[in-house]
């Protein structure tokens, strides 16, 4: 039988073990996927569009269309989103008005990626009779982030103390005047924090891009500026795989000789977006923070 | 309410400076209820049209394993196979990964807050962020082969499936668990230690007693994203129609058969109605979850 001293030194011990896994974990697998990928950043592979049946293609309008995609799906998610986190941090009444909503937003957040892309399938692609497009896509991923940011607006539009709304108030101002020049730059540290996060996300979503934006990606031609134009990068209504995408077709479909390569090279861009997406949020807080409480960080 | 908006009459004034603006964000919020119910709408009518129209018995889709859709007589299109896969699967990634999510959490909370806050948290963010596809690249690339040399069979297996869908969420299940631990009151704490407690005595006998409805409110969320997971899975089970009797055998799953043969197969057909249905079923499972989990936080707030 083990002395209770020695127990607590033995469960100390482990807990340090799953501490210390966790990190060198994180280090060993962004070491490995930068390691494998890194010889692939080079301009050409990054600017290049794809090859078909041989080796040598590069990832340019997947990197391209990932970007895009990106930019679309925040458009829509962030007006929404923000504006539901508002009507629930300053306008909801307890309730069951207030209840459903909340039972909504869980049930939305809990949902499969893949089931979002399935109902964007019916909705976005069938139904509006638009076929396979990133404008289609960037919707299933706005359906898909929708909740996400709507809970970190709400949050950090609570976190705002009730003295700068009792300060607006004090000054004859309504409330929706006071949420929009008083409360929401307040928030806007967490509020920026919070997006960016859910950016990240959407980057490097695909299973709910499958079958919304398709996995093909046309020929774009980058002169071509007229949003209107099939062969123009800026039309969001065409056909566009994103960087997960593009990894997760040519390993199934196994038609591209140097599939490996191509994969190692995009998954290390997915990561350093991951990277930078979660260190400049955290940096992007902190200076924010610092500026608008006046604090000298 | 404000006292003082009430009192204000109608006027341009205040429809200009409230009212807009009000009924804008209020319009958003009911935007998500509208579009919970399309999704559920769409999402059901097209589930049942397996059961309504191919009049296939809800029995046989649920517990057949005949999965035949391509026959042109009398198609066979029973789940059981992909039903048990994800069950299978998911289980198998929560039994890997939540003894150490909990030890991390106790570890980030009771032994070293400082690094937990500064280093593991920022850690465990990364981890979330990272895409699936890439855990399925990873998956594919570093641990398929490894299986096939060092452990047996063709690599491709439910162990595979199992390791990728563990990594993916311990850092659901470790947060959740380390902001329950953090929530508890310090008296609980203090009072075991004060009585000569260890610190290994108090985390066993006080605080993971006292956490846990958080705890499983975390291993529920881990089992819902694992359940619902599709890509990094899909590139690692190897895709074989069949139950697997061992580990490390192939088989595959609802969300792995769903993405592969939505594909290729025309709208309105059996097989493709099947495919429906197995989505209706993942969300049916998802609300489960979502409702054991309001159940769990309402323990967890009669413990406080």
């Amino acid at each position: 039988m083990m002395g209770r001293k020695t127990a607590d030194k033995v469960a100390t011990a482990i807990f340090y073990l799953a501490g210390g896994t966790v990190i060198m974990g994180l280090v060993s697998f962004v070491g490995y996927l930068l390691e494998r990928g890194w010889t692939k950043l080079n301009p050409h592979f990054l600017m290049s569009g794809p090859e078909f049946a041989k080796a040598g293609g590069g990832i340019g309008p997947q990197l391209f269309d990932s970007v895009y995609l990106l930019i679309l799906a925040m458009a829509i998610t962030i007006p929404i989103g923000l504006a539901a986190g508002v009507y629930m941090a300053e306008y909801a009444k307890p309730g069951k008005l207030t209840n459903a909503i909340r039972l909504c937003i869980e049930t939305l957040a809990s949902l499969p990626s893949i089931v979002i892309g399935l109902f964007g399938l019916i909705m976005f692609v069938n139904f509006t009779g638009w076929g396979y497009t990133l404008f289609g896509g960037a919707l299933a991923v706005a359906v898909l982030n929708l909740p996400v940011a709507t809970r970190i607006s709400e949050d950090a539009i609570k976190s705002v103390p009730q003295a700068i709304r009792e300060a607006s108030y004090g000054l004859g101002a309504t409330q929706w005047q006071t949420i929009t020049r008083a409360v929401l730059p307040a928030a806007l540290p967490g509020l920026l924090t919070g997006f960016i996060m859910t950016a990240g996300r959407a980057f490097g979503e695909a299973a709910a891009l499958l079958y919304t934006a398709g996995m093909s990606t046309s020929m774009l031609d980058y002169g071509n500026l007229n949003p209107f134009s099939s062969s123009s990068p800026l039309n969001p209504f065409r056909p566009g795989a994103t960087l997960a995408v593009y990894i997760w077709k040519i390993n199934s479909e196994g038609l591209v000789p140097d599939a490996r390569e191509i994969a190692d090279g995009a998954s290390a861009i997915l990561v350093l977006a991951v990277l930078a997406f979660n260190l400049g949020s955290r940096y992007l807080g902190l200076l924010l923070n610092s500026r608008l409480t006046g604090k000298q960080g | 309410m404000n006292k003082h908006l009430q009192a204000r009459k109608l006027n341009w004034r205040y429809i200009r400076n409230e009212l807009l603006g009000r009924s804008a964000v209020t319009a958003c919020g009911l935007f998500i209820i509208i579009l919970t119910l399309f999704l559920v709408f769409f999402i059901a009518s097209k589930g049942m049209a397996l059961f309504w129209d191919n009049g296939v018995p809800l029995s046989q889709f649920l517990f057949s394993a005949d999965w035949h859709p391509d026959r042109d007589d009398a198609p066979q299109v029973g789940a059981l196979i992909f039903i048990v896969g994800s069950i299978v699967i998911s289980l198998l990634a929560l039994a890997l990964s939540t003894p150490f999510s909990i030890a991390l959490a106790i570890f980030m909370t009771e032994i070293s807050p400082g690094l937990g806050q500064r280093i593991l948290q920022p850690a465990i963010e990364i981890f979330v962020g990272i895409p699936s596809v890439v855990y399925g690249w990873v998956g594919l690339s570093l641990l398929v082969p490894f299986i096939r040399t060092h452990i047996g069979g063709m690599g491709f297996s439910v162990l595979a499936g199992g390791l990728v869908l563990a990594l993916m969420i311990f850092p659901t299940i470790a947060s959740v668990a380390a902001d329950t631990l953090r929530s508890l009151p310090q008296q609980y704490k203090e009072a075991s230690l004060a009585l000569g407690a260890t610190r290994w005595q108090t985390v066993r006998r006080i605080l993971l007693p006292t956490a846990a409805p958080g705890i499983l409110t975390g291993v529920v969320l881990g089992l819902a994203r694992a359940f619902g997971e599709a890509l990094a899975v899909q590139m690692v089970i190897g895709n074989t129609i069949k139950i697997a009797d061992s580990l490390l055998q192939p088989t595959t799953n609802l969300t792995s058969i769903m993405t592969m043969d939505m594909g290729n197969t025309v709208m309105g057909t059996m097989w493709n109605n099947a495919l429906w249905s197995m989505a209706l079923l993942l969300f049916l499972i998802s609300f489960f979850f979502i409702l054991l989990i309001r159940k769990l936080g309402a323990m967890g707030a009669m413990v406080k």
